[in-house]
Parts: structure tokens; C-alpha cells; sequence
């Protein structure tokens, strides 16, 4: 196996909360993200899946050093990202780059697409002519299927398709190693959906690049996904490759959550056995002791409540944190 | 007789940059127990025509055609008429529940004022009501939620007291526009299975608009897709997802990634969706549609459809073409 691009080890990231009285208040930690650990290789993408409030946006923006860490490694090309000074993950961030979710939202409305496209270049590579710049952002709204033409146009004239197109080549630009994608298809309509799927896709064989594709759709997932990542509360639940994942959940949560995603077929649909989970997700402030998902599981036991789960991996490589998986 | 029965309906909106036409003649019936799916994208007019229907358009919004309900028109009906329909024989469950519940409200007593009004029961009996219908709708300890507001409760609790709201008056008809959308799969499973048990032991009638067509396939009975303003087929749930005949329909279903297989690409429909002050002359779907002939330059009817529905679209051999190309 070749060195990992990316190492996230034993990461937590806490925010302090006021809760309490107006007078009397204390901070408390919230655990948004609370120790989870994984590779990523060169090309490869992870999709990192679970439901609100399960610590993947922070996760991510963990990972640029866009938030504190409050512990656990980040390392970049062997090089700990955590505690570096903001020149060094400016540098860092030259091949990191990442796709929001709101794709209006996050384009400067004041900015033309091409300047939008090329900001990432003229901070990086102040040295290069404009001409050059031109070519280059000309060169790549092709490939993300946008008309050159269409450069000095603002963001409110495009659709929100195009506009994610728009936010895909300013991550592209830089000839990145790794773009996280935060749930970028999920404000786009079905029809173009899938064109923005396939786009990321095709860029990710052009540039050999790694993804981290962070989303609540199990389905989108699937289709862009070399392994997956389940979340939940803040911890991993679940760490496997796409077919092994889809094919064969191990972890309780990752059943429960694959039960209740609706199939475009009336048949299956209706017949298909579902897995209810009981109660609301508990609070990140005071998270359940033990396993994080016993409230809600259908195979808790006392164990759960008494002992946090640790990984244990299946013969097939295929990593699980639950005390009951085997069963 | 039909429970609802919606002819020409078209709705208007004067805009800064002129008119626009949400909804165009749309016609269709539902009759009592059903229920109907209404599936499009944003822009395709699903919610405007039950926001017209309801009288809820927006005051730069007119509607004209006629909506048939309960023997009234609820197009021309006045105010205090579709007030004393509204919430009680027919209503509505919306897609954002924070902003659909009063704020400064505590749930059992918004709830409770629905039946003061439409159905006279005194404060008391009210809240008493409020609360079987929140235990009905599975909210755990649904005396302490009643007297919580709605910012305390989450989302899916929240998405339940909406739903709850609008069954206490046992309405006939029951419109859920996009009851889930805004909810995590395990919730909306719940919700979904929630509103079967209402269609299915009260005989409600349910009309399911959404862009999802995982969540229409799992509850329609029949089911109308929706492109620019028009439905564009219409038929029974199975004949929709097994036989669709609009290429509108077929590209839908076809660019849906699914849980239970792994296509090496997803299709897709190129273009964009279409912008309702652009709007080709004729078939709407045809500068995106890959069966694109002559005769879709003038706008084709709904007509009956192989497999018993309808379709508006101007060729009868896609089928054929498709079956020769897989």
C-alpha cells in the first residue's frame, strides 16, 4: 500500500458551550467530533456518512485546520498539521481544498465567476501573468462543463447547479491532492445531481485526486465511495471498504441507517424489512456512557453502558466499534 | 364523486422582472382514501398548486380554473368559508417545521385552538384532545411535551406535532408538502410510516408532494410528475416506476442513485431545469430530452399512455426505442 496522503489519529473537537443560568453559567464541552482515526490514500475517496449532528461537517473542517483541534493528530504528507502556524497551513492548504454545501451561498456575490475560479491561483501563485491565469481558469470551466463565456457573469446569473460547478473549479484550480466535498449535491435537484456526481468523478481520474466526501445520502455515497465512514455522535461506528460496507453492515446503526433510505421501487420498497430506532439522538453535551449509540440500539446490553467499544476488524478488513457485532 | 377535483388550474405571479406561470391548466382528480404523489423539481409548480388550492398564495399570486372540494369551489370561496375548510375537512402539513409552528406558543395550546375553533370544545376538553392526538402520533410522554415549546423539541418531535395538529379535526384530506425533507432517513422513516397509518386506518386522503422518489414509491397509490408547471404523467405507482412513458420520467428515475445497486455511471439528464419566464413554446422538457422530434414544437396534450395513465408527451415509441438500446 502506498504512504497515506492524510492520517487522522485519535481526533477530538470540542466546542465549550455556555449552559446553565444567565448569572451562573458554566461551560461545558460539546463533543463534535470525539476521537475518530482513519487513513486516506493518494486517489482514493472516503465517504463519510451519518445523520445530523454526527460530527462530519467538523470533521472535515477539522482536517483544513478551519477549527481548534482540541486533541489527536492531523498529518498531511507526514508533516502534523495540528499547532503549526498559519503560514505553514496556508502552504498546507495550497493542496487541500474544499466544496461547501450551499452553493449561492458560498461565492462571493460582488466577485465574477472567473474571479471567483481564480482567487485560489493569484493567492498562490502571485507570480503568474494574467493572460496565464485567464487560460487556465478558461481550461478548467470546460472541464467542469461550464461555457468560457460565461466568465464575467456573477453568481446570481447561473443556476445552483452551475454554480456548484462554479464552486468545484475554485477547488480544482489549484490542482489539489485532496478536496473535501461537505454534502455537495445535497441542494441540488435530482437531475442535476447526478451531472455533479459524474463531474466530481471524472475530475477525480483526471487529477488522481483524494476526496473526502462527507454527505447524509447513503445513496450518493455508494455511487462515489472507495470506503466508507459511519458516524455517529461524534465516534466511528463503522470503517470499511464501499462493497463490504453496502453488502454486509456489521455495525447496528449502519443497518438501522441503511434500512430507512427509501428505494425508487415500489415493489422492494414495500416489502423490505426496516429496522426502527427507538428515541431521539442523545445530546453531544452529555453523551451516553459506554457505547454513544446504546440508547438507541436494538442489541444493547449492559455491556454497552459499562464499556466503551473499541475496533475490532473483521477477516475481511472491514473495522466495526460495537461489543455485539458478530452477532 | 371525487374527493378533489382540480380543473385548468393556473396559477400567476406578478414578479419585478414580469409574470410568471407557477402552474399552467392543470387538471386531475383524486378520489376519497387515496394517495396521490406529486413528484418534480424546484420550479416544477408541486407546491404552488396546493398553496393555490388551499388559498395560501403569496398577495402577488393569483390563481384562475376551478378546485373542487367538499362541494365547494375553493377557488371563489370567501375567507371565512375556506377558514372554517382549512385545518378542519383538508389540511396541510409543511415542509419547514420550525417556522410552521407559533414560536411563542406552547404546543398543546396551539394545538388546542384549532379544535376551540373549528369544533367548539371548551379549553379543557381541548388539551385533553391535544394530548390523545400527540400519544396517538407516538410522541413519548406527550403530557410533558404539550406544555413545551416548539424551539425545545427536535425536529422530527416537531415534524410530529405538525402532523398531529393537522389530524385533529379528522380531516378527509391530508396535504404533506415535502413532510420530510428536512428530516435524517431514520426520522423520516417514521414519519412516513406515520402518515401510511393515517391513510391507512382512517381512511384519509393523502396527497404527498416531494422531490423524492424513494418516499413516493414506498406510499402512493398513484402518482403525477410535475415539469414546468404541468404534470407530465400520471399514473399508478407501479406502472410509474416499472413502465414510466414520459422521458422525463424515465430520466428521473434513471439519474436517482440507489441504495440497492451500484451502477458503474449515473445518468443523467443534461441541461438545466427550465426557467419559467424562458419557457420554450411547446414541449417544456424538449431542449433536455433525448427523443426530440419536430412535433414537440407544439405542445403536447395529457392523453392516455400504454399501462393505463397519461402522458404528455407528442411520441408513442419510446418504449420501443429503449428496450432496442439496453
Amino acid at each position: 500500500m502506498t504512504a497515506p496522503l492524510l492520517q487522522v489519529k485519535d481526533l477530538k473537537v470540542h466546542f465549550p458551550v455556555r449552559t446553565g443560568g444567565v448569572v451562573i453559567g458554566r461551560y461545558q464541552a460539546l463533543r463534535a467530533v470525539d476521537g475518530v482515526s482513519f487513513d486516506l490514500a493518494p486517489g482514493e475517496t472516503l465517504g463519510i456518512v451519518g445523520e445530523s449532528g454526527c460530527g462530519k461537517t467538523t470533521l472535515g473542517r477539522a482536517v483544513l485546520q478551519l477549527l481548534p483541534v482540541t486533541s489527536g493528530a492531523v498529518t498531511w504528507l507526514g508533516q502534523e498539521m495540528t499547532g503549526l502556524g498559519a503560514a505553514a497551513v496556508k502552504a498546507a492548504r495550497e493542496h487541500m481544498q474544499i466544496v461547501f454545501q450551499d452553493p449561492l451561498a458560498s461565492l462571493d456575490p460582488r466577485m465574477t465567476a472567473g474571479d471567483i475560479i481564480a482567487e485560489p491561483l493569484r493567492n498562490y501563485h502571485p507570480e503568474l501573468s494574467r493572460a496565464e491565469v485567464t487560460r487556465r481558469v478558461g481550461e478548467l470551466m470546460e472541464q467542469v462543463g461550464l461555457l468560457p463565456a460565461m466568465v464575467n457573469r456573477y453568481p446570481h446569473e447561473f443556476s445552483g447547479g452551475q454554480c456548484q460547478r462554479i464552486g468545484i473549479a475554485r477547488a480544482m484550480i489549484l490542482k489539489p491532492k485532496l478536496v473535501i466535498c461537505d454534502e455537495p449535491v445535497s441542494a441540488l435537484d435530482v437531475s442535476v445531481r447526478a451531472q455533479v456526481v459524474n463531474l466530481l468523478k471524472d475530475l477525480q481520474k483526471t487529477f488522481g485526486l483524494a476526496m473526502l466526501f462527507i454527505s447524509h445520502d447513503l445513496a450518493v455515497v455508494r455511487h462515489i465511495s472507495d470506503r466508507v465512514l459511519v458516524l455517529y455522535l461524534g465516534k466511528a461506528m463503522e470503517l470499511a471498504t464501499r462493497e463490504s460496507l453496502y453488502q454486509a453492515p456489521r455495525h447496528p446503526y449502519t443497518r438501522a441507517l441503511m434500512s430507512a433510505v427509501p428505494i425508487p421501487d415500489p415493489v422492494k420498497e414495500r416489502a423490505k424489512p426496516r429496522i426502527i430506532l427507538a428515541g431521539d439522538l442523545p445530546s453531544p453535551l452529555d453523551p451516553p456512557s459506554g457505547c454513544v449509540f446504546r440508547t438507541r440500539c436494538p442489541k444493547a446490553t449492559a455491556v454497552c453502558a459499562a464499556k466503551e467499544p473499541v475496533r475490532e476488524t473483521s477477516a475481511h478488513g472491514h473495522d466495526v466499534w460495537c461489543h455485539h457485532w458478530r452477532e | 364523486m371525487a374527493l378533489l377535483d382540480v380543473r385548468n388550474l393556473t396559477v400567476r405571479f406578478d414578479t419585478p422582472d414580469g409574470e410568471v406561470q407557477a402552474v399552467s391548466d392543470l387538471s386531475f382528480t383524486m378520489e376519497k382514501g387515496e394517495c396521490l404523489g406529486i413528484v418534480g423539481e424546484s420550479g416544477s409548480g408541486k407546491s404552488q398548486t396546493f398553496m393555490a388550492a388551499m388559498g395560501l398564495l403569496a398577495d402577488n399570486g393569483r390563481a384562475t380554473g376551478d378546485v373542487l372540494f367538499g362541494g365547494a369551489n375553493l377557488l371563489t370561496a370567501g375567507e371565512k368559508q375556506l377558514n372554517a375548510i382549512r385545518g378542519n375537512k383538508a389540511a396541510m402539513v409543511f415542509q419547514d417545521h420550525m417556522t410552521s409552528l407559533t414560536p411563542h406558543m406552547k404546543v398543546g395550546r396551539q394545538m388546542a385552538e384549532v379544535l376551540v375553533r373549528h369544533r367548539g370544545l371548551s379549553a379543557a376538553a381541548a388539551r385533553d384532545a391535544a394530548i390523545a392526538m400527540l400519544k396517538r402520533v407516538q410522541i413519548p410522554d406527550p403530557e410533558r411535551r404539550a406544555a413545551m415549546y416548539p424551539h425545545e423539541l427536535s425536529g422530527g418531535l416537531r415534524q410530529r406535532v405538525m402532523i398531529a395538529m393537522s389530524l385533529l379535526c379528522h380531516p378527509e384530506l391530508l396535504i404533506a408538502d415535502e413532510p420530510t425533507t428536512a428530516l435524517d432517513v431514520t426520522v423520516q422513516a417514521l414519519i412516513l410510516d406515520l402518515i401510511r397509518e393515517v391513510k391507512e386506518q382512517d381512511r384519509t386522503s393523502v396527497i404527498l408532494i416531494t422531490h423524492d422518489l424513494g418516499v413516493v414509491a414506498g406510499l402512493a397509490d398513484r402518482v403525477a410528475v410535475m415539469y414546468a408547471g404541468r404534470i407530465v404523467e400520471l399514473g399508478d405507482v407501479a406502472q410509474i416506476f416499472a413502465a414510466p412513458q414520459h422521458p422525463y420520467t424515465q430520466g428521473l428515475l434513471a439519474c436517482t442513485p440507489r441504495l440497492d445497486d451500484v451502477g458503474k455511471v449515473l445518468k443523467t439528464i443534461s441541461g438545466q431545469p427550465p426557467n419559467l419566464q424562458r419557457l420554450p413554446p411547446g414541449c417544456a422538457f424538449a431542449p433536455r430530452c433525448p427523443f426530440k422530434i419536430a412535433a414537440c414544437a407544439e405542445r403536447p396534450p395529457l392523453r392516455p399512455a400504454a399501462g393505463g395513465g397519461l402522458k404528455a408527451c407528442a411520441r408513442d415509441d419510446i418504449a420501443s426505442i429503449n428496450r432496442a438500446a439496453s
